[in-house]
């Protein structure tokens, strides 16, 4: 399930510098990337910037171009109803099969459906994929993000 | 090549060889030289006085200053017309000092350099890639005189146009890289985001490095990075250039002391320290004709090794060195030298010695911080592992320095990386004195 699930999500390390979440965005501008989903982690000096984009491989090279440093990681995406409860069972069925969530952030847009990106522990992708896959839970395939 | 044979002399021979040239030098600067006439008349000594190299102690030291104050000539042992070469210091540590050769000299220099790079067997077939500077720097002529006279093919490539230089580096099959470590860590990188593979597009087997102190992780960065074997090469300008001492196979770093005698002084009082302890080390030149130097205070600290190497070679050993007298920091009252905290950084696992030491007043405390890049070797995307890296290097330090030292890490590329040698100490106190604040 992981060749047909998993959702390339690069992340940038930033200084807490003036500037730089501009200069990373107008590279993205420039290159025509179109940021899809994201969120920021961040300590009293630096962040980590987590971008899912519509082209991986163009963000992440011309990133790196621009003298960003740049890791590629694998994530995964769920639809859930945009009501009480929608997360909660997403979560539930993680924590039942006893998979950590390192941490997860929404997608960007509208409608009646959510969208949740999810990272976990790389060892246990492919079973989070199969607990939430078994647990009725919808899963977003990559193209969803890539397709513009 | 054979090997040369005065790498091998019994100790006895070597003293005595020493001895000879050592007393011939005195007599020559005290009637050549009117400085050190005047020096030798103030301590009480004459050239006679010298019986044995013990003696050599009761003789006065020369610094760099005595360079600069007899700038540019004074110091010349011969006339001007048998000079053949000129060369200047790098100046990194204030005005440039002048340094002159005779024909005989310039052998000297070869025959030293033909030593050091014969410890990694260069030879005819080899291609040297020869990326130290040329022109007044002594690091690019005095590479390249060393490795043409063993037979080997020159590229004289000199410094910049990083990308030129692995362009050359690879169609030309180079097997061997002389250049300073942070340069030669530099060309693996440019090397790596051109999309080339160190170890499978070149062919480098071994390396020459020199002009700025190294630690063990750095030489051990530099050598896995290119997949070579690591020679140090230490000098100074005002002794000869590089070619003063080399490492040999067993990473042992020996002083050709049948042309330059060292000793190791306490850099406080001045007085000759026993074997094995660390101090300033200090050169007498023995066969140099244009500028022979008594006592040369090198600022460099080191330490000496007399027992034999498992190389076979006789010639004594020296430390790395630890550090220079003059670029030590004196942090709250703490000696800190960049070594020390270079030594720690590559300590850990992975890490990649590209950082920048910044001290700093805060009120009357001194502070002491040290960047960190964070490439793409140490980033593993993940937040805590990065504040975990922070807080065990800020351990690290403050085990080592005996003194609390603050870890920023920063971008790549943030921290200057010049193309010879590495500023690796900002002194914000200093700028302040200046601007009178």
């Amino acid at each position: 399930m992981r060749s047909q699930y998993a959702v390339k999500q690069l992340s940038v390390f930033l200084e807490n510098r003036k500037g730089r979440l501009k200069d990373l965005t107008e590279t993205l501008y420039q290159a025509g990337v179109n940021i899809r989903a994201l969120a920021l982690a961040e300590s009293a000096e630096f962040g980590i910037l987590r971008l899912v984009v519509d082209n991986p491989e163009k963000a992440r090279s011309v990133l790196s171009a621009a003298g960003f440093t740049v890791k590629e990681q694998e994530v995964f995406a769920v639809e859930v109803e945009d009501r009480p409860g929608g997360f909660y069972r997403v979560v539930k069925l993680l924590s039942e099969a006893d998979i950590n969530v390192d941490y997860t952030y929404a997608f960007v847009g509208g409608g009646e459906k959510a969208v949740l990106i999810f990272k976990v522990p790389d060892a246990d992708l492919e079973r989070a994929l199969q607990t939430l896959s078994a647990g009725g839970v919808k899963l977003v395939e990559p193209l969803f993000f890539y397709g513009g | 090549m054979r090997p040369n044979r005065r790498d091998y002399l019994c100790r006895e021979e070597l003293e005595a060889l020493q001895l000879r040239r050592l007393q011939e030098t005195l007599r020559r600067v005290y009637h050549l030289v009117p400085f050190y006439r005047k020096k030798f008349d103030e301590a009480g000594v004459r050239p006679e006085d010298l019986g044995s190299l013990e003696d050599l102690r009761r003789f006065p030291f020369t610094t760099k200053q005595d360079l600069r104050d007899h700038y540019p000539f004074g110091l010349l042992a011969v006339p001007i017309d048998q000079v053949v070469r000129i060369h200047s210091s790098s100046g990194t540590t204030g005005k440039p000092t002048v340094v002159a050769y005779t024909e005989h000299d310039l052998r000297v220099w070869t025959e030293v350099m033909m030593r050091t790079m014969l410890m990694g067997g260069v030879g005819p077939g080899d291609v040297v890639h020869n990326a130290y500077g040329y022109g007044l720097f002594t690091g690019g002529l005095g590479f390249h005189y060393g490795a043409e006279a063993l037979g080997a093919a020159v590229v004289p490539s000199s410094v910049g146009f990083t990308k030129r230089q692995l362009m050359l580096m690879r169609d030309f099959g180079a097997t061997v890289l002389c250049c300073t470590p942070s340069y030669a860590l530099h060309l693996a990188e440019v090397a790596r985001e051109e999309g080339l593979d160190p170890h499978r597009d070149f062919k480098l087997r071994a390396g020459f490095f020199g002009a700025e102190p190294a630690s063990e992780g750095l030489r051990r960065a530099v050598a896995e990075a290119w997949g070579l074997k690591y020679f140090e090469a230490y000098g100074l300008s005002e002794i000869i250039g590089p070619g003063v001492a080399a490492s040999c196979e067993y990473d042992e770093l020996h002083i050709f002391e049948d042309h330059f005698l060292p000793e190791i002084i306490d850099p406080e009082t001045g007085e000759v320290l026993p074997e094995g302890e660390e101090g300033e080390l200090v050169f007498t030149t023995l066969t140099k004709q244009a500028l022979p130097l008594i006592r040369y205070r090198t600022r460099d600290i080191s330490r000496l090794y007399r027992e034999p190497c498992r190389c076979g070679r006789t010639i004594l050993r020296m430390g790395r060195v630890v550090g220079r007298s003059d670029d030590m920091l004196i942090v709250s009252g703490v000696n800190v030298f960049p070594s020390q905290v270079e030594h720690v950084l590559t300590k850990v696992e992975g890490l990649t010695p590209n950082y920048v030491i910044v001290v700093d007043k805060r009120g009357v405390l001194d502070v002491l911080e040290v960047w960190v890049e964070v490439d793409e070797r140490i980033f593993t995307g993940d937040l805590g592992s990065l504040e975990n890296l922070k807080h065990r290097l800020e351990e690290e330090l403050a085990n080592h320095l005996f003194l609390r030292a603050r870890v920023k890490l920063v971008e790549p590329r943030t921290l200057e990386r010049s193309m010879g040698k590495a500023k690796r100490v900002i002194d914000r106190r200093e700028l302040e004195e200046k601007l009178g604040r």
